[in-house]
């Protein structure tokens, strides 16, 4: 049983190694650039957002701050290989993490609402320090990185690897505190706050560990796309489209399980680009996306492989019904709730 | 001396200011307490309402203080709408969760229809009187943002009459205090969720028109006012009116003071300063009631 659940990871992650060999489009694997960032973007927020019940809307906050780290930090610092900025990920996913600590400490005092109130004027307090600190941030002129010395025909797949990387990264935080006694905190937190914490659960270390590592990985994502891009402005480094592409996407596929935002990723970042590229990037494009936004909180509020999930187990607890062998209980304890969307 | 000046100025400038923000956030925080529901469309509602007054101004040659009526009206039945066809659907258990998302692509929705209809560039509703001003002791005093404060005063008055003094303000009310309770003596709270909504919405549309007239707009401005609005509404306690005329109060006119003293950049600022320094002290704001269940 173990190794057929390996089984599905190893050959999602072989496929996604192999695809660049295929020598595919550019425009192809830019799509599978994006889709990627937010599978990655996708996977953190639920993080916070699934497994603890903490719906942040700042996390475009903590992207941008990854943007503007890489690119601050090449603005005074040359790149020769064009691996440079790839080496200083992990300093950057710490660097949010520090600075989320206090934030995560102050807005996780508040609950649901007011904690996603919080976050998202987050979001505009960072965007606005990026217009004003001109000197730092270049204002509303932005900032530049020099594009990477790597061959034209092959120039994206560093950043395509670099990004798979970072996604296995993200499953597998993802996967160990589904398996942990984190998860089960969180679990327990998200249920009920008050009650977690009266039966013992360390309920603000484990909230502000899921908050920090969460806007860590959404910073790298945000560093890494700063280089691709090569240039950035406020607006479009600290936009709210993108927090709610990632709250999105993990609400499309599943809250708190492994599997959930990555598909929602796969799934809407595809049909975001297709609209986007149908539609010109007009305004039209904007009211498209909403409607698809609103017919899938309204038609699959619990997510794809919640409800699909539900409804294989209701049909072969049926079929046990119907073929007469007593029904194999569920297995009630806490593990399952918390492991419980995996996919 | 010219210190105070500056200083004074700025106290007039923020105050006159907040007769408009205080309009906003009383309809945010009157969804919120009937629904428990953030709208996160409520900056949206107020861009849409001022464009529909920009319309009727530039072809009808409507004043925009005239057309309130008009656009309160026609926002009343887009906030009914909203409610009935996105928000009613949702269940129970995770209505605030998903609300906030589905509010925010309202919001979307909106900026789309908006950017369509009258494109992506800065408009302002340019009236005869628009920029001429009294002089009071050295201290100037624009008509616009006089009127605009009045004018926003007294749709609080009507607001106020109304939750006070009708059968549909006593449900309301009943509704804010224990939902549970108020289902049990026979109020609907569907058709509360709906005109109470509704409500908001015209409250943002009033409050469009007046916006309009003190500051230039565009489809994308709903952002700027929406962070304003939610800091406005928790620092005066979500879900109390009283609170986020109050809280506009402060907000506004500490920005203005900022703007005046310090610079117009960093006068946002304020907004974000008050919020967290609101959450560190007393995180259920001013008149907010003890933390509700999560």
């Amino acid at each position: 049983m173990n190794r057929l659940r390996a089984a599905g990871p190893v050959a999602f992650f072989a496929t996604l190694a192999s695809l660049p060999s295929f020598n595919l489009a550019h425009w192809s694997i830019n799509l599978l650039i994006f889709t990627l960032m937010f599978a990655v973007m996708s996977s953190s927020w639920n993080l916070v957002g699934g497994f603890a019940g903490y719906p942040s809307l700042g996390h475009a906050a903590f992207f941008g701050i990854g943007a503007y780290a890489e690119a601050i930090w090449f603005s005074h610092h040359s790149v020769s290989s064009g691996y440079e900025p790839f080496l200083m990920l992990p300093a950057i996913g710490l660097l949010a993490a520090l600075i989320g600590l206090p934030i995560g400490a102050v807005a996780m005092r508040t609950r649901a609402d007011v904690f996603a109130i919080v976050t998202i004027t987050l979001l505009f307090v960072v965007q606005m320090f990026a217009f004003n600190l001109h000197s730092i941030t270049g204002g509303a002129q932005g900032l530049s990185i020099a594009p990477a010395p790597f061959p034209a025909a092959t120039y994206e797949r560093p950043f395509y690897y670099v990004l798979v990387g970072l996604l296995a990264l993200a499953m597998a935080i993802t996967f160990a505190v589904m398996r942990s006694k984190v998860g089960l905190s969180l679990a327990a937190l998200r249920g009920d706050e008050d009650k977690a914490r009266g039966i013992g659960i360390r309920v603000t270390g484990v909230k502000l560990l899921a908050f920090t590592v969460s806007v860590g990985l959404t910073a790298m994502v945000g560093a890494v796309w700063a280089y691709y891009e090569g240039f950035i402005y406020p607006q479009f480094a600290v936009d709210p489209l993108i927090t709610i592409a990632m709250v999105l996407m993990t609400f499309l596929g599943g809250r708190a399980t492994l599997w959930g935002p990555v598909l929602g990723a796969f799934i809407l970042e595809s049909a975001q680009q297709y609209l986007a590229y149908r539609l010109g990037g007009s305004q039209v494009y904007l009211i498209a996306y909403a409607l698809v936004f609103l017919l899938i909180m309204l038609l699959l509020p619990r997510g794809i492989l919640p409800t699909v999930q539900d409804r294989i187990r209701r049909r072969r607890r049926r079929q046990a019904v119907d073929s007469g062998s007593p029904t194999r209980t569920q297995p009630a304890n806490a593990a399952a709730t918390a492991g419980g969307g995996q996919a | 001396m010219r210190h105070v000046h500056t200083l004074i100025q700025g106290v007039i400038l923020g105050v006159l200011t907040s007769g408009v923000f205080a309009l906003m956030a009383s309809g945010q925080t009157l969804i919120f307490g009937i629904m428990k529901v953030v709208n996160l469309a409520q900056g949206a509602m107020v861009i849409l309402g001022a464009y529909l007054s920009y319309q009727l101004f530039t072809s009808f040659g409507l004043d925009p203080f005239l057309a309130i009526p008009v656009t309160t009206v026609i926002m009343f039945v887009l906030g009914v709408a909203v409610q009935w066809l996105f928000l009613r659907p949702l269940r129970k258990d995770d209505r605030s969760e998903l609300s906030l998302l589905i509010t925010f692509a309202v919001a979307l929705l909106i900026e789309g229809v908006m950017s369509i209809t009258w494109h992506t560039t800065s408009r302002s509703i340019n009236t005869g009187y628009a920029n001429s001003s009294w002089s009071l002791f050295g201290y100037q005093i624009t008509l616009v943002r006089l009127w605009a404060f009045l004018l926003s005063l007294a749709v609080l008055g009507l607001l106020y009459l109304l939750l006070n003094h009708t059968r549909f303000g006593r449900a309301v009310r009943a509704t804010v205090q224990n939902p549970e309770s108020a289902k049990l003596l026979g109020i609907e709270a569907d058709r509360v969720s709906a005109l109470g909504f509704g409500l908001g919405a015209a409250t943002a549309a009033a409050a469009g028109s007046v916006y309009g007239l003190l500051y230039p707009f565009n489809p994308g401005s709903h952002y700027d006012l929406i962070s304003k609005l939610l800091s406005i509404v928790i620092l005066g306690g979500l879900g109390s009116v009283g609170g986020a005329v109050l809280g506009a109060l402060i907000a506004s006119t500490s920005s203005a003071v900022v703007a005046a003293t310090v610079s117009p950049a960093w006068s946002e600022m304020t907004f974000f300063v008050i919020l967290i320094a609101i959450l560190l002290v007393r995180p259920q704001g001013i008149f907010g009631t003890t933390v509700r269940s999560a």
